[in-house]
């Protein structure tokens, strides 16, 4: 049986030419970038390659980009160093309620410490509107981090407007384009972002590498102290092997995005119009302004773990944002923030489509999956009568 | 994450279905994770005849449903309420620590519609 991997958004596979590129720094290529012999001058000489590569993906300086371990590292590192090299100006933030962990949390701890965070809401979208980001501005707000793409349910939001509201009052803006950046156009100078978060394994590079856009002049604290490496501000040995992998994976998704993307983007159309044949079945998410590979839906009467294990019997890998599935037992936050009843929350089902993807693995997930509602909803209590006595305690409406 | 003999009843459940005529019907529900399982059972001289469930949940949930409907099936009433979460998430060998109280609601859906069936006899 063949893997059908569906789940993009989660994690690519390595491209070879990305493996090839790291292997040497593996093996002969050993040296710390700091040390002044041929070793590490080869070493830096990679990392400043990677810089620039990074750098172009983005349309920002090389100087911008600062590497990181992770996704959730460069989300934590922006978040908190902007807020604390700020908090002498204030010491209000604002976020959208459909953030990822790493910058809710963030954000979570920083009230802990004194801050006071404003979570603006989204609509059925999951879109964040600019007008109510302006109106919860007080003299206090230091930061405002808005996702560039949702991972879960694809909306893209309006980063540009937020950006020039952010900057029409001096206010440090973030975005985490964590999903976003190699998978659609980032442009840094164009979208007016102070700082941005992005991550190698997004785009077929490896775990273990990402990094931050800082704009030229922005104070920031860093996390982690000690050496002079990225410019004093993210100290530690860099992982030579994993950044000049994101490096290389950059470049191949600069030159390649356009097709990359109309490539995902039939593949995603496919597969929804398929999907949506299936009777109560709602697509989540912007209907066009939304990541080109991905597609995400909440199935009614049914739970998205055994949705998960079914298509897993038949080789098709996906993800659901269903409290089962989660590790903590938790329904996504970003499908309750878009208003999605608890109980349709539990049948959330996502797809993010890759460039190895085909038509064919298409065609199996759109004639097996409707086979698996069927299944489960004979087995569920409410296909047959609707939500009933579950709607009313948490407002589910029928055929919502 | 699950044993084998989990998903073997995750994918082969046994006694799914309502029981148009049942004697009791027990429902139970989690609100947190939102597993809901609904229990039928049929009863002839103190012994559970039949027992069908539906069931809206995780792996470990449908499961965990059509484990008790095995195990109870044949017991009388007295027997079967003595079924407890801990002895069917043993028949299925484990649940995940996490799913233990989330999704074992077997034991109390039982109980439940043991008790409708009891109250439906004593209104006659």
């Amino acid at each position: 049986m063949s893997t059908k991997y569906f789940d993009h958004i989660a994690s690519n596979p390595l491209l070879p030419e990305v493996l090839d590129a790291m292997m040497p720094y593996f093996k002969e290529q050993y040296g710390n970038p700091m040390s002044m012999y041929d070793l590490g001058m080869n070493a830096k000489q990679a990392i400043d390659t990677a810089r620039e590569q990074v750098a172009a993906l983005i349309n920002a300086k090389p100087s911008e980009i600062i590497f990181t371990s992770s996704g959730a590292e460069s989300n934590n590192f922006a978040l908190k160093g902007m807020a604390l090299a700020r908090q002498g100006d204030g010491k209000h933030l604002i976020i959208s309620k459909a953030e990822h962990h790493s910058v809710m949390n963030t954000a979570r701890s920083l009230e802990k410490q004194g801050f006071v965070v404003t979570f603006v809401p989204v609509d059925k979208y999951g879109m964040v509107d600019p007008e109510t980001v302006k109106k919860s501005i007080t003299k206090e707000t230091t930061v405002i981090s808005i996702t560039h793409a949702s991972s879960e349910v694809g909306t893209i939001e309006p980063i540009k407007e937020i950006a020039a509201i952010a900057g029409e009052h001096k206010i440090g803006f973030h975005t985490d384009a964590v999903a976003a950046a190699g998978n659609m156009p980032v442009d840094v100078k164009d979208l007016g972002v102070d700082a941005l978060s992005l991550s190698a394994h997004q785009f077929y590079g490896p775990k273990g590498a990402a990094a931050m856009f800082l704009k030229t002049g922005q104070r920031i604290l860093p996390l982690i102290y000690g050496g002079v490496q990225e410019g004093g501000r993210r100290a530690g040995t860099e992982n030579v092997p994993a950044i000049v992998g994101m490096g290389k994976a950059a470049e191949l998704a600069l030159a390649n995005l356009t097709g990359r993307m109309a490539h995902v983007r039939q593949l995603r159309n496919r597969l929804t119009e398929g999907i949506l044949k299936i009777e109560k079945v709602h697509a989540t998410g912007h209907p066009q302004l939304r990541l080109p590979g991905l597609a995400s839906f909440v199935i009614e009467y049914i739970e998205g773990e055994g949705m998960l294990l079914l298509l897993l019997a038949k080789g098709i890998y996906a993800a659901s944002g269903s409290a089962c599935t989660s590790k903590a037992l938790k329904a996504s936050p970003v499908l309750l923030s878009m208003g999605v009843p608890m109980s349709m929350a539990h049948g959330s089902i996502v797809f993010s489509l890759g460039i190895g993807n085909t038509a064919e693995d298409i065609d199996c997930c759109t004639e097996e999956f409707p086979k698996i509602v069927k299944r489960l909803r004979d087995m569920s209590p409410f296909a047959k009568e609707g939500w009933g006595a579950i709607a009313a305690e948490d407002g589910s409406k029928e055929g919502a | 994450m699950y044993s084998a003999k989990l998903m073997d009843h995750f994918t082969n459940p046994r006694n799914v279905g309502e029981i148009a005529d049942a004697d009791g019907v027990g429902m139970e529900g989690n609100p947190t994770c939102g597993d809901t399982m609904k229990l039928f059972i049929k009863v002839k001289d103190d012994v559970l005849t039949d027992v069908k469930f539906q069931t809206f949940g995780c792996g470990a949930a449908i499961a965990v449903s059509s484990m008790i409907t095995e195990m109870a099936k044949g017991k009388t009433l007295a027997d079967a309420l003595a079924i407890t979460k801990e002895s069917v998430a043993e028949a299925l060998d484990g649940l995940p620590p996490q799913k233990m109280h989330c999704s074992n609601l077997g034991a109390d859906a039982l109980r439940k519609a043991i008790e409708d069936y009891r109250s439906r006899q004593a209104q006659g």
